[in-house]
């Protein structure tokens, strides 16, 4: 005996996450943690691009969740070899302390 | 049954999150960023996504968390200090506002989804490494490419940043 679980659940769901991650990422001062909120953020994403494509039964959401995984996995080196550079310089990982480009 | 792993999973899953980004010390965000992962990949299994799934433990928990948590040791970054010259009014009135504005989100996604069969697992098949690779190698070639050139100067970026002293 299965019950089925209401679409909306899934993209209510995938909007907690995405506002959690917005939250995160607006609130939180250490750039690793706020580039670990752009991650959330990207995952919340994909549950959406998986349960549409759940409910129009057709595989090219699953395509679109690839392509983002494949984009994040290059943003995480490229972001982490930047952090690893100011980290490098400017010995710290406040972002209210690397304010160059303020103004 | 599906209804029970959804809630189940689904729970564990917000927990995480709200774990990320409560936590001060980046490595427990990080430890706590895999669980939303690994909760993620059992929700799309229930959607029929067989290879996302795996894909997501693979690269998301596998790859990129690695690289989070390696970074984070290497760096040594400590824990976050108390936040200084914020007001007390964030603190009292965010979270509030934040349920608030989730439940108002909720209430809108809920009336404006129409009302269909529902998700229940086995109902779709169409996830499997069979039919992911034959849309990406036929209908999507040139995006797949294109991402592999992109990988490709992602990785040279990467060497480039890292090894480079900015003065």
């Amino acid at each position: 005996m299965t019950t089925a679980v209401p679409l909306s659940w899934y993209l209510i769901l995938s909007a907690i996450l995405f506002g959690l991650g917005v939250a995160g990422f607006v609130f939180r001062r250490n750039i690793i943690t706020v580039f670990m909120s752009i991650e959330l953020m990207l995952n919340a994403v994909n549950l959406s691009f998986v349960a549409f494509s759940y409910q129009l039964r057709q595989t090219d959401g699953h395509i679109y969740t690839f392509f983002v995984m494949v984009v994040a996995a290059a943003e995480a080196a490229v972001g982490l070899a930047i952090i690893l550079t100011v980290f490098k310089n400017r010995a710290t990982l406040e972002i209210d302390e690397v304010s160059d480009l303020k103004n | 049954m599906d209804i029970f792993l959804f809630i189940l999973f689904a729970s564990i899953a917000v927990f995480c999150a709200v774990n990320v980004v409560v936590q001060t010390h980046p490595i427990t965000s990080a430890l706590s960023l895999v669980g939303v992962m690994g909760a993620l990949a059992v929700l799309y299994l229930l959607l029929g996504a067989e290879f996302i799934a795996a894909a997501q433990i693979v690269v998301y928990a596998g790859a990129i968390m690695v690289l989070f948590v390696f970074v984070i040791m290497l760096l040594n970054a400590g824990g976050e200090a108390k936040s200084a010259g914020r007001s007390q009014m964030v603190r009292w009135l965010g979270i509030p506002l934040f349920t608030i504005f989730i439940g108002l989100l909720s209430y809108i996604v809920q009336r404006s989804v129409p009302a269909g069969p529902g998700v229940s697992f086995g109902q779709f098949t169409g996830g499997t490494p069979r039919d992911v690779g034959r849309l990406l190698f036929t209908q999507y070639l040139l995006p797949f490419e294109a991402t592999s050139v992109l990988v490709l100067i992602a990785i040279l970026g990467a060497v480039v940043l890292a090894r480079k002293e900015i003065e």
